[in-house]
C-alpha cells in the first residue's frame, strides 16, 4: 500500500477524531450549563419578589395579587403535605408490589405484571388529574369523607385533620391521586433493587430454614436499605413536583387549613393556575420565586435519592 | 532479592535469530499493581510463540502490551522497550492506529462487529486503502479462503455476522484481522470459548498462516501450545520463568517450576 | 428435630400473612390501572368520533373536534424530539467512551440524573423566562423547546447505558485493527447499541407526548388551525387541561376523547419500544 495514502488518512483519523470527542464533549457540558441556565434564568425572573418580600416570602400566609402581597407559606406547606401522604400511602403498597414482582409471582406472570406497572408509570399525568377530578373525587365525597368526619374527625389531636364538609377535592384527595401516581415509579426501583441481592446470599438464608418473608424482611430488606431509601426520594420527588395531577384535585385555594379535606394549594398548581393570567411584575416574579423554591427543594431530594442509589451500586461492585 | 536490574537472572532466555519483535526489561503496572515484572524476550519472525501460564500469570496483559491496547484504559502502563523490527512501540510518539494496522489481535470470543460479513471484513481494509469494488472483493475473498471460511461464507456475504456459528465468527474475526495484511498476528485465547472440532480447525489454521504472518497465541491449554508453537513461554506471576523451543520446553525443562506446571502437578 | 412448635407455627403465620398482604398490594395497583383505563375506554369511546380528527376546537357551547391540538402536539413533538435527540445522544456518548477521566463525565451524569426528575413546570418557567420573555409571545417553536428539554436527559441516559452493554472486546477487536475512535464509536458501538437508543428516544417520545405543564407557558393554546411553529399552537394536553376544568358539557365530551387519544398512543409508544428491545436483544 502506498505511504503516501497511509499518511493521509492517519492524518484526517487524528482530526477527525479530534473533532468528535471535542463534539460529544461539548454536548455533555451543555447539560451541565442547562441546569445553570436554569437556576440562573429563575433566579433572575424572582429577583423582584425577593427583593419586595425578603425572607419572609417563606413565611407568610398572604396571597393577594389585587395588593401585590405574596407569601408562599400555603403553597409550600400544601406540596409538602400532600407529598407526605402521598409516600403514606405508596411506600408499604410498593413495597409489597416489589416483593410480588421478586419472589412470590409465577414466573409466567412475572414479566407482564412488571410491564404493566411500568405501564402505569407511563400514563401522562393529567389523565390521573382528570380522573382524580370526574371519577375518583365524587366517590370520595360520597362514600368516604362523609366516614371519615363522622369517625376519625371526632378523635382528639387527629380529628381536627379530618373534619370538615365533604367536598370531594382537597389535600387528601390530591395526596390519594399522588399516590397512586408513584406507587409504580417506587415500586419498579425497588423491584430493581431487589434484583442485585445475590442469589447465593438468599439461597443461604432459605438454606437455613427461613421463610420467604424473613428472607425479604431480614436479609434482602438490610442489605438494600440504602437503595430502597433512594427510591422512594426518587418517588418524593416526583410527587413535589407533580403538576396535572394535583392541579385537578386540590382545589386551589389560598386559606391556610387545619383539615386535610379542605382544598389547598401545591407550588406546581399555582404556577399552572395562575401563571399565565399573572401580568404584572411582582405577581409573575413571586411565582417564578415559587418555581425556584420548587426546584431547590426536588434538587435536594432528587440529589439524595441519586447518592443513596450511587451508593448502593458500589457495595454491589465490591460484593462481586 | 537486591540489585535485581536489568535482565531476571532467573530467566531462561534462548538466542533467536531474525527476531520480529524484542521486549526488553518489560514492566507493566494496572494503578500500583505490578503486573509484568522485567520481562525479556524475542518473538521471531513468522513463527508460531506461544504464552502459557496458570490464569493471572501476565501471558494476556504481555500481549496486550503489543498492540498498547491497555491504553484504552486509565491508570495501566508499561515501561522498557518492545522492538518491532527495532522501532519501540512504547514510545509516546508511536501512532497507536497505525501500530495496531500492523498488529492484528483475535480476542478469547468471538467479536463480529454488527454488520454484514463482507463489510465486516472491508471495515478495516477501508480505514487505510482506497480500493475500488474490485479489488476490494478480491481481498474480502483472499481474507476469508485464508480463515478457511470462504467455501462456508461465500453465498452469505451479505448477511450479518452475528448469525454464523461460534467457530465460523472466530474465523471470520481471524479474517477481519489479517485482511489488514498485518504484519504481526496476536492471538488471545482464540479457541477458549470453541468445541473442539472448530478448535482443530483454528489450530489448522494458525499452523497455515505462519507462512505469511509472526503470530503470538496465548493459551491456557498446554496440548495446544505444544501443537501450533515452534517456542513457548512459561509465565508465572508476573515474571517470565523460562523460554525456548517448545520441544525442549516440553520434553526437557530446564527449571523445576515449569516442570511441575507441564506435568500437571501444579496450575 | 426438636422445634418448638409454637415458634414456627407463628413464624409461619407472620410469613403467609406477610405473604398475602403483598399479593394485595400487587392487586391494589393492578385495581388502579384496570379502572383508569376502563373509565377511559368508556367515557373516551364514544366521544372519539371522526369528527374529533376533522374539526377544530370549538368554542364553548357548540361542537368540534381536536384536529387542530392533534396537528399541533405532534408537530411540537416532533421538533422536541428532533433537537433532543442528537444532543442527548452525543452527551451519552461522552459519557460512556470519553468519560473515564477528568470530572465532566461524573458531574454531568449527576446533573443529568436530577435534571431526569426534575419538575417539568420549571422547565416551563425556563423557556418562558429565556425564549418567551423575549419574543414577547407564546409560540409553537418554545413548546417544541421546553419538551426537547425533557427529551435530552431521557435519551443522554438509555444511550449511555446501552453504550456500556457493548461489550468492550468488541471495541478492542476495531481498535486491534488500527480504526480511530470517532470510527469505532460510530460504526460499531453506536451500531451496536441501536436497538437500545432507539428504545430510548420512543420512551421519550412517550413521555412528552403526554407532558402538559411545560406547554402551559410556552406554546400555550390556540382555538384555531396554525401551522406557523412561531404562533400560539394548539396542543391535546393544554386543551385537554382546558376543556377538562371547564363546565361545558361539549369540551368535557372532547376532553375525555383527546386523554384516551393520549393515553392509547403512550400506552402503545411504551409496548412497541420493549417488543422491539426484546427481539434486537434476542436477535444478538
Amino acid at each position: 500500500m502506498p505511504t503516501f495514502l497511509r499518511e493521509a488518512s492517519l492524518k484526517r483519523h487524528t482530526v477527525l477524531d479530534l473533532l468528535f470527542r471535542n463534539l460529544t464533549r461539548v454536548s455533555a457540558f451543555g447539560v451541565l450549563m442547562l441546569l445553570v441556565a436554569i437556576i440562573a434564568s429563575l433566579i433572575v425572573g424572582s429577583m423582584p419578589a425577593i427583593r419586595a418580600f425578603g425572607f419572609g416570602f417563606l413565611t407568610s400566609s398572604e396571597w393577594d395579587p389585587v395588593n401585590d402581597q405574596f407569601g408562599a407559606l400555603i403553597p409550600i406547606v400544601g406540596t409538602l403535605v400532600t407529598s407526605a401522604i402521598a409516600l403514606l400511602i405508596a411506600i408499604p403498597v410498593s413495597f409489597g408490589i416489589a416483593i410480588f414482582l421478586t419472589e412470590l409471582s409465577p414466573r409466567i406472570l412475572r414479566r407482564p405484571l412488571g410491564v404493566a406497572i411500568e405501564l402505569l408509570a407511563g400514563i401522562p399525568s393529567i389523565i390521573y388529574g382528570m380522573w382524580g377530578l370526574f371519577i375518583f373525587a365524587p366517590l370520595f365525597a360520597e362514600r368516604i369523607e362523609p366516614w371519615l368526619s363522622a369517625h376519625i374527625g371526632t378523635m382528639p389531636y387527629i380529628g381536627p385533620l379530618f373534619s370538615g364538609p365533604p367536598m370531594g377535592i382537597g389535600v387528601l384527595t390530591a395526596g390519594i391521586i399522588l399516590a397512586i401516581m408513584v406507587i409504580p415509579f417506587i415500586a419498579s426501583v425497588m423491584r430493581d433493587v431487589f434484583e442485585v441481592v445475590p442469589t447465593l446470599l438468599k439461597e443461604s438464608a432459605y438454606g437455613l430454614g427461613a421463610t420467604t418473608w424473613e428472607v425479604m424482611w431480614k436479609v434482602v430488606l438490610p442489605y438494600t436499605k440504602v437503595g430502597v431509601a433512594g427510591g422512594i426520594m426518587l418517588g418524593l420527588g416526583r410527587a413535589l413536583g407533580e403538576t396535572m395531577a394535583v392541579t385537578f384535585v386540590i382545589g386551589n385555594s389560598h386559606e391556610l387549613s387545619k383539615s386535610l379535606l379542605m382544598p389547598g394549594n401545591s407550588i406546581a398548581s399555582a404556577l399552572a393556575n395562575e401563571f399565565t393570567e399573572a401580568y404584572g411584575g411582582v405577581y409573575t416574579s413571586a411565582l417564578i420565586e415559587l418555581g425556584l423554591i420548587l426546584f431547590f427543594i426536588t434538587f435536594v431530594v432528587l440529589s439524595l435519592a441519586r447518592y443513596m442509589l450511587f451508593k448502593l451500586g458500589q457495595r454491589e461492585g465490591q460484593v462481586t | 532479592m537486591p540489585a535485581e536490574n536489568t535482565a531476571n537472572p532467573k530467566t531462561i532466555v534462548p538466542e533467536i535469530i531474525a527476531p520480529k519483535i524484542v521486549v526488553r526489561d518489560l514492566s507493566f503496572y494496572y494503578g500500583d499493581y505490578c503486573a509484568l515484572k522485567n520481562i525479556n524476550l524475542s518473538i521471531a519472525e513468522k513463527m508460531v510463540t506461544a504464552f502459557i501460564g496458570p490464569s493471572g500469570c501476565g501471558k494476556s496483559t504481555l500481549l496486550r502490551t503489543f498492540n498498547r491496547m491497555y491504553q484504552l484504559y486509565p491508570k495501566q502502563k508499561a515501561t522498557g522497550e518492545i522492538l518491532l523490527d527495532g522501532d519501540n512501540i512504547l514510545d509516546k510518539k508511536q501512532d497507536l492506529n497505525n501500530l495496531r494496522a500492523k498488529i492484528g489481535m483475535v480476542f478469547q470470543k468471538p467479536t463480529p462487529f454488527p454488520m454484514s460479513i463482507y463489510d465486516n471484513i472491508a471495515f478495516g481494509v477501508k480505514l487505510y486503502e482506497s480500493l475500488n469494488k474490485n479489488d476490494m472483493d478480491e481481498r474480502v475473498e483472499w481474507a476469508l479462503r485464508k480463515a478457511a471460511l470462504w467455501t462456508e461464507a461465500k453465498d452469505k456475504l451479505r448477511q450479518s455476522g452475528t448469525g454464523l456459528s461460534g467457530g465460523q465468527q472466530q474465523r471470520l474475526c481471524i479474517a477481519r484481522a489479517i485482511a489488514v495484511k498485518p504484519q504481526v498476528l496476536l492471538l488471545d485465547e482464540p479457541t477458549s470459548a470453541l468445541d473442539p472440532i472448530s478448535t482443530a480447525h483454528i489450530e489448522k489454521l494458525i499452523d497455515e498462516l505462519k507462512e505469511d504472518f509472526t503470530i503470538v497465541i496465548v493459551t491456557h491449554n498446554m496440548q495446544q501450545a505444544a501443537r501450533v508453537s515452534d517456542y513457548t513461554a512459561y509465565m508465572y506471576l508476573g515474571d517470565l520463568i523460562e523460554f525456548g523451543d517448545t520441544s525442549t520446553v516440553f520434553t526437557n525443562p530446564k527449571r523445576k517450576e515449569t516442570e511441575d506446571y507441564i506435568t500437571g502437578r501444579f496450575g | 428435630m426438636n422445634v418448638m412448635p409454637s415458634l414456627y407455627t407463628r413464624r409461619r403465620i407472620i410469613n403467609a400473612t406477610g405473604l398475602a398482604i403483598s399479593m394485595l398490594a400487587m392487586a391494589f395497583g393492578l385495581f388502579w390501572l384496570c379502572w383508569i383505563l376502563w373509565t377511559l375506554l368508556e367515557h373516551g369511546l364514544h366521544a372519539l368520533t371522526p369528527l374529533v380528527f376533522a374539526q377544530m376546537t370549538p368554542p364553548p357551547g357548540s361542537g368540534g373536534g381536536l384536529l387542530n391540538a392533534i396537528a399541533g402536539s405532534l408537530a411540537m413533538t416532533l421538533v422536541g424530539t428532533l433537537i433532543g435527540t442528537p444532543i442527548g445522544i452525543l452527551a451519552g456518548t461522552y459519557l460512556a467512551e470519553f468519560g473515564q477521566r477528568g470530572w465532566l463525565a461524573p458531574v454531568t451524569r449527576f446533573i443529568n440524573d436530577v435534571l431526569l426528575s426534575a419538575p417539568s413546570i420549571v422547565i416551563g418557567l425556563f423557556v418562558y423566562e429565556v425564549y418567551v420573555i423575549r419574543v414577547k409571545h407564546f409560540s409553537g417553536w418554545a413548546g417544541a423547546l421546553a419538551l426537547s428539554i425533557i427529551v435530552i436527559p431521557i435519551v443522554i441516559r438509555t444511550t449511555e447505558n446501552m453504550l456500556r452493554l457493548v461489550p468492550t472486546t468488541l471495541r478492542e477487536a476495531a481498535a486491534a485493527l488500527g480504526a480511530p475512535q470517532w470510527k469505532i464509536i460510530n460504526f460499531i458501538t453506536l451500531r451496536a447499541a441501536r436497538a437500545g437508543i432507539i428504545t430510548g428516544v420512543m420512551l421519550a417520545i412517550a413521555r412528552i407526548s403526554g407532558e402538559t405543564a411545560p406547554l402551559l407557558f410556552t406554546a400555550l393554546n390556540n382555538q384555531f388551525w396554525s401551522s406557523n411553529m412561531d404562533q400560539p399552537m394548539a396542543n391535546l394536553p393544554v386543551v385537554i387541561f382546558q376543556f377538562a376544568m371547564s363546565p361545558y358539557e361539549d369540551w368535557q365530551k372532547l376532553a375525555w376523547a383527546g386523554a384516551l387519544l393520549i393515553t392509547l398512543s403512550v400506552l402503545t409508544l411504551n409496548i412497541l419500544a420493549r417488543v422491539l428491545f426484546r427481539q434486537k436483544a434476542a436477535s444478538h
